[in-house]
């Protein structure tokens, strides 16, 4: 049952400017699997996954104190090539954010940063990640028209498909349902759960349905502090600390 | 549970009690009062609503009559001589010769044209770099203090940039390149630097205004910051910045007096940089003082001329916010 730890963190602090976001954060994320934050606004859940990629180091005065490792190559060290650690951890925000170009450039996006240049090799690219994300039957036949005429659901997983086509090994979600109406929320969550099977992910829900449904670990975050981490199961039945009850049966949040 | 029905019932009993109030105070109300409440009624209590509005129409209709009085003097004194002319000859004709009759605005049509692609070609690059430079690069204090900076540009007068022209940029031309220093190149080095501020600011605003989660969702993607500047930002931005391109084409070409001082107006088709050239706005504001007759109808044509050149730059800037549409926002 148990798998090997993907991405861990080991006494994780970060700091905007005089305002510490995380305190202390030990988190291990085991391949394959699908792990859950969840916790109330502002709890620092959304913080940690952007440190997952360095994504905070975009805020101005951000900074960490303590680890991040991806596989055994720590994250944070000096001479990491940030360019390549975000290749291997891929990101979802919570509004789709659709590139405004046609649907294949948006998939062929990736690829292209990353040098590859000839139109059937991108061409396949294209081709396997729209599978992949169970995009490929509704817009194969109009690959070239503006990606932001399509609906929520499909531009959220034209998302996904972009971030796919450049092979991540670890893949973020930050909230990807919450701009999504229930029937293209079910859609993408049956996407997780195939995708889990080749893919790490993290993701940041504040549907406690949705975690329990999708995730097999969950982590409870407050005030910035990773309050209890389990078995998605264990957590939400048997939750050892009473915070996590009160939030789950949604006594606050 | 109970709460929430207790609650409502009583909100329901308040509101009742409302009612009740209101009615017994109407039943009392003397004639006054029910005078009032006709008045509150009808629509006496707009009035003030209506002198607004009538105000605010009023406005829009004067600014609107200011324009259509500007155009209509403008064609009916130079159309005429235009169709006597002849459109062709007048628009490419090489003969300005006011006295003799001939008025052909060819090398002043040429001119303004050259001069400014001529300033076009340096602002428009080094406007992009800084607007690019302040959007994407620079900490935001220094950005914020190079907004400040460009506004102040912006706000100097016109004789200003001339005069600075004529003691300085004349002068150096004349020592380091040769001529006279009154120049195609001294026209488009001063111009250049005043349309800067139009290409600075409604790029730079136009970068910013490209969502933040497009340049994380690149980074996230294994992009550094300049291929994104380069392959999403720029082409995300690209409508706004044609639109500060053409904007300041509009400027450019509209411009006198700075041009009037430092590029010579002699009314030739220029045969290098340093050689002189008339625009179409020097050509009226040199001859106005003392022109009549055809030669007065010729400079009211070419004040129609370059009308109808602005009139086209604002048809294409609609065009471009259109076909911008097309693919931004979501």
């Amino acid at each position: 049952m148990e798998k090997a730890i993907k991405m861990k963190s080991r006494e994780l602090n970060l700091f905007y400017g005089n305002f510490q976001a995380l305190y202390n954060i030990n988190m291990d994320i085991e391949e394959n699997r699908v792990t859950a934050l969840i916790g109330p606004s502002g709890c620092g859940k959304s913080s940690f996954l952007r440190s997952l990629n360095r994504l905070n180091e975009l805020i101005e005065g951000s900074r960490i104190s303590g680890e991040v490792f991806l596989d055994d190559s720590a994250i944070y060290e000096k001479g990491i090539n940030v360019v390549e650690l975000r290749k291997k951890v891929g990101m979802v925000f919570q509004k789709p954010a659709v590139f405004p170009m046609s649907i294949y450039e948006n998939v062929a996006y990736g690829p292209r940063i990353h040098g590859i240049k000839k139109r059937s090799e991108l061409d396949e690219i294209v081709c396997r990640s729209l599978q992949s994300a169970n995009l490929w039957d509704e817009v194969k036949d109009r690959l070239v028209a503006p990606a932001n005429q399509m609906s929520g659901g499909q531009q959220q997983r034209l998302v996904i498909a972009r971030v796919l086509a450049v092979q991540p090994e670890v893949i973020l979600m930050d909230e990807p349902a919450s701009a999504l109406d229930p029937i293209s929320t079910a859609r993408l969550e049956e996407l997780i759960a195939i995708l889990k099977t080749r893919y790490t992910i993290v993701i940041v829900t504040h549907n406690m349905q949705q975690a329990a449904r999708v995730s097999d670990y969950t982590g409870f975050f407050l005030h910035g502090c990773l309050l209890e981490f389990n078995r998605t199961e264990e957590l939400f039945l048997n939750p050892r600390h009473n915070k996590t009850e009160d939030y789950i049966t949604g006594r606050f949040g | 549970m109970n709460g929430i029905i207790e609650g409502k019932t009583n909100a329901v009993k308040q509101h009742n009690n409302r009612e009740e109030k209101m009615q017994i105070l109407q039943a009392k109300a003397g004639r006054w009062e029910r005078i009032l409440v006709i008045l509150r009624k009808s629509k006496a209590r707009f009035i003030p609503e209506i002198l607004v509005e009538k105000l605010l129409m009023l406005s829009a209709v004067v600014s609107i009559m200011a324009l259509l009085l500007i155009s209509v003097f403008i064609f009916s004194r130079g159309v005429p001589l235009i169709a006597s002319v002849g459109l062709g000859d007048f628009l490419f004709s090489l003969e300005w010769k006011p006295i003799q009759g001939k008025f052909g605005i060819g090398a002043m049509f040429v001119g303004s044209l050259l001069l400014t692609s001529a300033s076009l070609a340096w602002a428009v690059p080094l406007g992009l770099l800084t607007a690019i430079f302040m959007a994407e690069i620079a900490p935001p204090p220094v950005g914020r203090i190079m907004t400040r900076m460009v506004s102040l540009l912006a706000g100097i007068p016109s004789v200003v940039y001339g005069f600075f022209g004529l003691v300085i940029i004349v002068p150096l031309i004349r020592n380091y390149l040769g001529g006279t220093g009154m120049s195609v190149l001294a026209g488009a080095i001063i111009l250049g630097i005043m349309i800067l501020p139009t290409i600075i600011n409604i790029s730079r605003d136009a970068i910013q205004a490209v969502p933040l989660v497009y340049k994380e969702s690149s980074l996230a993607l294994g992009a550094s910051h300049y291929q994104t500047i380069g392959r999403l930002i720029l082409p995300a931005a690209s409508s706004g910045i044609i639109t500060a391109v053409v904007l300041a084409m509009g400027r450019a070409i509209g411009e006198t007096m700075a041009v009037v001082m430092v590029t010579g107006n002699a009314p030739i088709i220029p045969d290098s940089l340093l050689a002189p050239l008339r625009t179409m706005t020097s050509n009226i504001v040199l001859e106005m003082g003392y022109a009549a007759g055809d030669h007065q109808a010729a400079l009211f044509a070419t004040g129609a001329i370059l009308f109808i050149f602005i009139l086209l730059l604002n048809l294409l800037l609609n065009f471009i916010r259109r076909a911008g549409k097309r693919y931004a926002g979501n």
